[in-house]
């Protein structure tokens, strides 16, 4: 399969100091790609430049081929990219309705579709379609975030630690739901502390370690590596 | 009887211009969570525009408040563009130090160019009229003001209410990064935002100055600092609350003003209400609690 998405020496820092020192990353067409590592690795700052939101010191950033690298994140929505960042960041003064109308908000079409779709996958946001986003609870938060971002027409979605601080129950409809829509064609690239679920769906894993990949495999192969089970699955040997 | 209309009809009339200005604060601040000092004197830059637009042979008086309108919401642009973009990702102090330099500078800049006296405001036809309510004698400005106020005020609340760029004023003014994530090119949408509070500053100041006659390259600062309680009393960030406490001080301010004995008080009384409601509500009327954007 091509790479839809290809990363090359992304440097990124924030006031001198380093958080991403080098990485490069291939993510092919059509599958759940997983990035896992510990806390302050520098995962959300790769997504966040991917997605033009942190400018990259040093990158090459290629979409289909195409250099994305220092373009602004309308460009990067418009061609393709969506983020649903970390802490589901839905804005909690517009209602339910309006937070998925800002998620389509560079598209020129008709979004009638797209909310019948994103409401066929979560049923909950229809019912609460007038309600203020702060008002829900936090696994419906999380769903917000992922439908609104869908409202874009991604071709790939980035979801930055989206079972974070949720019930076991949520995390579980989140893993089906974007099994769901890797399934329908939409590339994933998967930020997770939750190591032992996001490899058993991944296809392919990256593991950070302060701002460098210092492993990379399939799902199967780093859930049976040692280190891996060491520092992030909680069985040691 | 006719003292007692007298007093609330322009208490209403004051209130409303203050609403005007009130609103252009609340909604700069809704968004970057600046008080742009600067937006008092850009009231008073729209009085010396129709002055010398008007002045102008042959102009037409109402091309010179289509003009006084345009060139105040260009002001206002620039104004961001120049003094606050650049400090986008600075410090919330250095944007506040920029907003009292353009505030000065405007002020400054009017004193040289019209040598620093008062200067009559023309006469605008029809507006300028006197009419008679209730008994009372009265300048139809007066009634004009607040029925456009208010219409004004309505259209606003619907088209941050329902268009895509309404929406997403709401959805920057809690989340910059968020809204850029979303495709919102974040510069347009706070020059928007300038732009309005611009264009409702140049109608206050046209109906202010057709009320007061007078402009002077100070005298944006009382109604811009009065405009400021008002929406720091409403609760910064909201445009109803603006609107409300603008009404509030410009009716208790006139009552005040009808007893000879505290006539002079009457703006130290604004400051009074103010400190009261902080200390009794520090979000104001109907602000939210000061979370700070992310
Ligand atoms: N806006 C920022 N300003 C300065 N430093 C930051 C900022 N965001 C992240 N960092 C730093 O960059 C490093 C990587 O952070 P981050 O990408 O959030 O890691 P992760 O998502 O893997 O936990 C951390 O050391 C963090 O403190
Ligand atoms: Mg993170």
């Amino acid at each position: 399969m091509s790479n839809i998405l290809e990363i090359k020496d992304l440097v990124v820092s924030y006031g001198g100091i380093e958080a991403v020192k080098g990485i490069s990353m291939e993510i092919p067409e059509g599958e759940i790609v997983t990035l896992i590592g510990s806390n302050g690795a520098g995962k959300s700052t790769t997504l966040k430049s991917i997605a033009g939101v942190v400018k990259a010191k040093n990158a090459s950033i290629l979409l289909d081929g195409k250099e994305i690298a220092g373009k602004s994140p309308d460009y990067i929505v418009s061609a393709g990219i969506t983020l649903v960042p970390e802490g589901r960041r839905v804005f909690p003064n517009l209602t339910v309705l309006e937070n998925l109308k800002m998620g389509a908000y560079l598209r020129k079409d008709s979004i009638k579709d797209d909310l019948d779709y994103v409401y066929g996958l979560f049923p909950r946001l229809k019912e609460r379609e007038w309600q203020l986003a702060g008002t829900l609870s936090g696994g419906e938060q999380q769903m917000l975030a992922v439908a609104r971002a869908l409202m874009s027409k991604p071709r790939i979605i980035m979801m930055d630690e989206p079972s974070l601080g949720l019930a076991p129950l949520v995390v579980r409809d989140i893993f089906e739901i974007i099994k769901t829509i890797n399934q329908q064609g939409i590339t994933v690239l998967l930020i997770e502390q939750n190591a032992n679920m996001a490899l058993k769906i991944a296809h392919k894993a990256y593991v950070m370690e302060t701002g460098l990949i210092t492993l990379e495999g399939t799902g199967k192969e780093l859930l049976a590596n040692e280190s891996v089970k060491e520092a992030y699955l909680g069985k040691s040997k | 009887m006719s003292n007692y209309v007298q007093l609330l009809l322009s208490g209403i009339a004051v209130g409303s211009l203050y609403a005007l200005i009130a609103i252009g604060y609340t909604m700069v601040y809704g968004i970057l969570r600046l008080i742009n000092f600067a937006h008092g004197d850009m009231f008073m830059m729209a009085g010396f525009f129709l002055i010398y637009i008007a002045a102008i042979p042959n102009m037409p008086i109402w091309g010179a408040l289509l003009l006084t309108i345009a060139l105040t919401v260009l002001l206002g642009f620039l104004i961001e563009r120049c003094a606050y973009k650049p400090l986008r990702s600075a410090p919330r102090m250095s944007v506040m130090i920029s907003a009292i330099g353009v505030s000065y500078l405007l002020q400054n800049f009017a004193t040289y160019f019209t040598g620093g006296l008062a200067q009559a405001y023309p006469a605008i036809p029809l507006i300028s009229n006197k009419i008679e309510i209730f008994g009372v004698s009265t300048k139809l400005i007066t009634v004009i003001t607040p029925i456009l106020t208010i219409i004004l005020v309505v259209a606003l609340v619907l088209f941050i209410k329902y268009t895509k760029i309404g929406m997403a004023m709401r959805a920057v003014s809690k989340d910059f990064e968020t809204s850029q994530l979303m495709g919102i090119k974040i510069n347009r949408v706070i020059s928007m935002t300038f732009i309005i509070g611009s264009f409702l500053a140049a109608i206050g100041s046209i109906m202010y100055f057709s009320y007061y006659e007078q402009v002077s390259p100070t005298i944006g600062a009382m109604p811009g600092l009065k405009a400021f309680v008002a929406a720091v009393f409403g609760g910064i960030g909201s445009i109803p609350g603006a609107v409300i406490g603008a009404y509030l001080i410009g009716i208790c301010e006139n009552i005040i003003k009808s007893f000879p004995a505290i006539a002079d008080l009457s703006n130290a009384f604004t400051f009074v209400l103010l400190i009261i409601i902080l200390i009794l509500k520090p979000n104001g009327l109907f602000g939210e609690k000061l979370s700070e954007k992310v």
